[in-house]
C-alpha cells in the first residue's frame, strides 16, 4: 500500500449562509488517481481550492504527506501551492507571455531555477505534450485545448508532489476533450498523484482508481470506478448517474 | 472549362491559395483609384470654397492683421520658440515623475496588510483632494504658499514648485488610471498566479501590472497630452514660458499673432502625441481582434 499523499478530515466550508462543505473526509494516496463526480454545486470546486489553500476552511484538516497542515492558522500557503498543483476550467493562460515564458516563470521565481534550466524543461515538457512548435506563441493563438494543455504544462514544470484539474474540459469543444485526457492519463502513467472533478464519466471509468461521489458537502459514496459507476449503492448516486448518462 | 482564369481556379482548387475571379480584381482596382481620386477632388473643392469665402468676408483683412500678421509673427516667433522650451522641459520633468506617483499611490491603495492601513488612508485622501482641486490653485498655493513659509532648505525657486504642483495634480488622476488598469485584470489571473506559489508582490509584478499598463497606456497618454497644455499654467508664478510670453508680446503690440503662434507650437507638440494614441490603440484592437476565444 502506498503511503497517504493527502489527508482531508472533516472539513467544512460555508460562503456566507450557503454551506458547501458539510463534513467531508477524503484520503488520497501516492500515484493514485481520484475522480470527484457531483452535481453542480455539490463542492467539488470548493474542495479543490481548500487543498490547494486558495480557499482556507471554517473547520476540518488538509494534510499533505503527512508533514504541511494546509489549514493551519500561520500556514505557509506558498509552499503548499509549490508541492500541489492546479489547473482550472478556464486555462488562465498569462496573455501577455510567450507559452514558454508562461512555463517558465514560476520555475525561475518560485523554484529559483536558473533561465536555462527552466526553459530546458519546458521545451522538453511542451514536446512530451505534442506543443513543440508552440513555444514561443502567444496563449490566444492557441486552440483552446493547446491552451488547456499547456495550462497543464505549466503545472507540470513546477514538479509538483500532486496535481488536482478542476473541470479542465468543460470549456472545450467536443473535439478538442480528448487531446487533454489524453495528456492526464499521459500523466496518471508517469505516476503522478491526481486528483480531478469532472463530468467525463467515460473517462473517469477508464482512468479513475478511486471515484467520490459528492453530495450535499459531503462524499456520499467512493471506490472502484465499476461499482460506483456501474453499480452504485446510494440511490443518489443511482439518480446522478441516470441523469448526467442520459 | 472555357472562361479566363480557369487554370488559376484549378490550382486554387487543387491547393489552398485563395481564388479571386480576375474581372473582380480588377473592379476592385478602379474602385479604389475612382475613390481616391473622388476624395482628393473633394478636398480641394471644398477648401478652396472656404478659403475663397473667408477671404471675401468682409473684415477679414482686419482679422489677418490682427491674428495672421506675418510681420508680428517673424518678430515673435524665436522669443516664443525659446520660452516653448521651458514648457518642454516642465514637460519632460514632471511626466516621469507623476508615472512614479501614480503607479506607487495606485500599488499602495492595493495593499492589504493591516500594517499599511496608515498608507492606504493617506493614498486615498491625497487622490481624493488633488483630484478636486483645480490644478491652478494647486500651483497658486504651492508657488506662492510654500516660498511664503521660507522653510530652511526648501527650494525658493516658484518654478520647482509650479513642477511639484502638477505632478501632485496629474498623479492623483494617473493613480486612478492605474487602478481601474489594474482592476480590469481578471481576478483569475492572480489566482493562476498564486497557484504557481508566486508571492503576491511576484504576482503584481510579473501578471497583473504588465496586463494593466498595456490596458490603460490610451488614457495615460491622454493625461500626457493634457499634462503638455497644462504646464503653461505654471506662468502664473512669473516663469516666462510660451503662454507669458505670447502675453507680453501681444501686449506690447496690440496684435493677436503671437498668441496664435504660441497655439500651434503647442498644437505642434500634441499632435504627434495624438496619432501615437490613435497608433497604440489600433494596435491594441487588432491584437485583442487577433484572439480567438474558444
Ligand atoms: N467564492 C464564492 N463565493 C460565494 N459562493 C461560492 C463561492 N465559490 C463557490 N460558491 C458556491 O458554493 C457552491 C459550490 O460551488 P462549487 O463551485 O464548489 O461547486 P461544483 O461542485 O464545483 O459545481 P460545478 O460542477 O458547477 O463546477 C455553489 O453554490 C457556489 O455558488
Ligand atoms: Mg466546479
Amino acid at each position: 500500500m502506498n503511503p497517504t499523499m493527502l489527508r482531508v478530515s472533516d472539513v467544512w466550508k460555508s460562503f456566507g449562509q450557503e454551506s458547501v462543505l458539510r463534513g467531508i473526509s477524503v484520503d488520497v494516496t501516492e500515484h493514485e488517481v481520484v475522480v470527484l463526480i457531483g452535481a453542480s454545486g455539490s463542492g467539488k470546486s470548493t474542495l479543490l481550492r481548500c487543498i490547494n489553500g486558495l480557499e482556507t476552511v471554517d473547520a476540518g484538516s488538509i494534510v499533505l504527506d503527512n508533514d504541511l497542515d494546509v489549514t493551519a492558522f500561520r500556514t505557509d500557503l506558498d509552499a503548499v501551492r509549490r508541492r500541489v498543483g492546479i489547473v482550472f476550467q478556464s486555462y488562465n493562460l498569462f496573455p501577455h507571455m510567450t507559452v514558454l515564458k508562461n512555463i517558465t516563470l514560476g520555475q525561475r521565481k518560485v523554484l529559483g531555477r536558473s533561465s536555462a534550466e527552466a526553459q530546458e524543461r519546458g521545451r522538453q515538457l511542451l514536446a512530451r505534450f505534442g506543443l513543440e512548435d508552440k513555444a514561443d506563441e502567444y496563449p490566444d493563438r492557441l486552440s483552446g485545448g493547446q491552451q488547456q494543455r499547456v495550462a497543464i504544462v505549466r503545472a507540470v514544470a513546477m514538479s509538483p508532489e500532486m496535481l488536482l484539474f478542476d473541470e479542465i474540459t468543460s470549456a472545450l469543444d467536443p473535439l478538442l476533450v480528448g487531446e487533454v485526457l489524453e495528456a492526464v492519463r499521459e500523466l496518471k502513467e508517469e505516476g503522478m498523484t491526481i486528483v480531478m472533478a469532472t463530468h467525463e464519466m467515460g473517462f473517469a471509468r477508464d482512468v479513475a482508481d478511486r471515484v467520490c461521489f459528492l453530495d450535499a458537502g459531503v462524499v456520499l459514496e467512493q471506490g472502484p470506478p465499476q461499482e460506483v459507476l456501474r453499480d452504485p449503492t446510494e440511490r443518489r448516486t443511482r439518480d446522478f448517474l441516470a441523469r448526467i448518462l442520459g | 472549362m472555357t472562361e479566363p482564369g480557369g487554370d488559376t481556379v484549378a490550382a486554387a482548387r487543387a491547393g489552398s491559395t485563395p481564388y479571386v475571379d480576375p474581372a473582380r480584381v480588377r473592379y476592385r482596382k478602379r474602385k479604389s483609384l475612382r475613390d481616391a481620386a473622388i476624395g482628393m477632388i473633394s478636398l480641394i473643392v471644398t477648401a478652396t470654397v472656404v478659403t475663397v469665402v473667408i477671404v471675401r468676408t468682409p473684415g477679414w483683412s482686419a482679422v489677418q492683421e490682427t491674428f495672421f500678421s506675418p510681420e508680428a509673427f517673424a518678430e515673435s516667433f524665436p522669443g516664443l520658440l525659446d520660452a516653448f522650451w521651458l514648457n518642454i522641459r516642465i514637460f519632460l520633468i514632471a511626466e516621469p515623475l507623476i508615472l512614479i506617483v501614480g503607479l506607487t499611490v495606485a500599488l499602495v491603495r492595493r495593499l492589504r496588510s493591516p500594517i499599511f492601513l496608515p498608507l492606504r488612508i493617506v493614498a486615498t485622501v491625497y487622490v481624493d483632494i488633488f483630484r478636486g482641486v483645480p490644478t491652478l490653485l494647486v500651483i497658486l498655493l504651492l508657488g506662492f504658499g510654500v516660498p511664503a513659509l521660507q522653510l530652511q532648505g526648501a527650494p525658493d525657486d516658484v518654478l520647482v514648485w509650479g513642477v511639484v504642483a502638477l505632478v501632485l495634480s496629474y498623479g492623483a488622476y494617473v493613480a486612478e488610471v492605474f487602478r481601474a488598469g489594474i482592476d480590469s485584470v481578471h481576478p483569475s489571473q492572480q489566482m493562476a498566479a498564486r497557484s504557481l506559489g508566486l508571492t503576491s508582490w511576484q504576482t503584481n509584478r510579473y501578471v497583473v501590472l504588465p496586463q494593466a499598463v498595456r490596458n490603460v497606456t490610451p488614457p495615460l497618454l491622454n493625461d500626457f497630452i493634457s499634462l503638455q497644455k497644462d504646464t503653461a499654467l505654471v506662468s502664473v508664478l512669473g516663469p516666462i514660458e510660451l503662454l507669458r510670453r505670447a502675453q507680453i508680446d501681444a501686449s506690447f503690440t496690440f496684435n493677436y499673432t503671437p498668441y496664435v503662434a504660441a497655439a500651434a507650437l503647442f498644437i505642434a507638440l500634441t499632435i504627434p502625441m495624438s496619432r501615437f494614441t490613435d497608433w497604440v490603440q489600433a494596435r491594441q484592437r487588432r491584437r485583442r481582434g487577433a484572439g480567438t476565444d474558444s
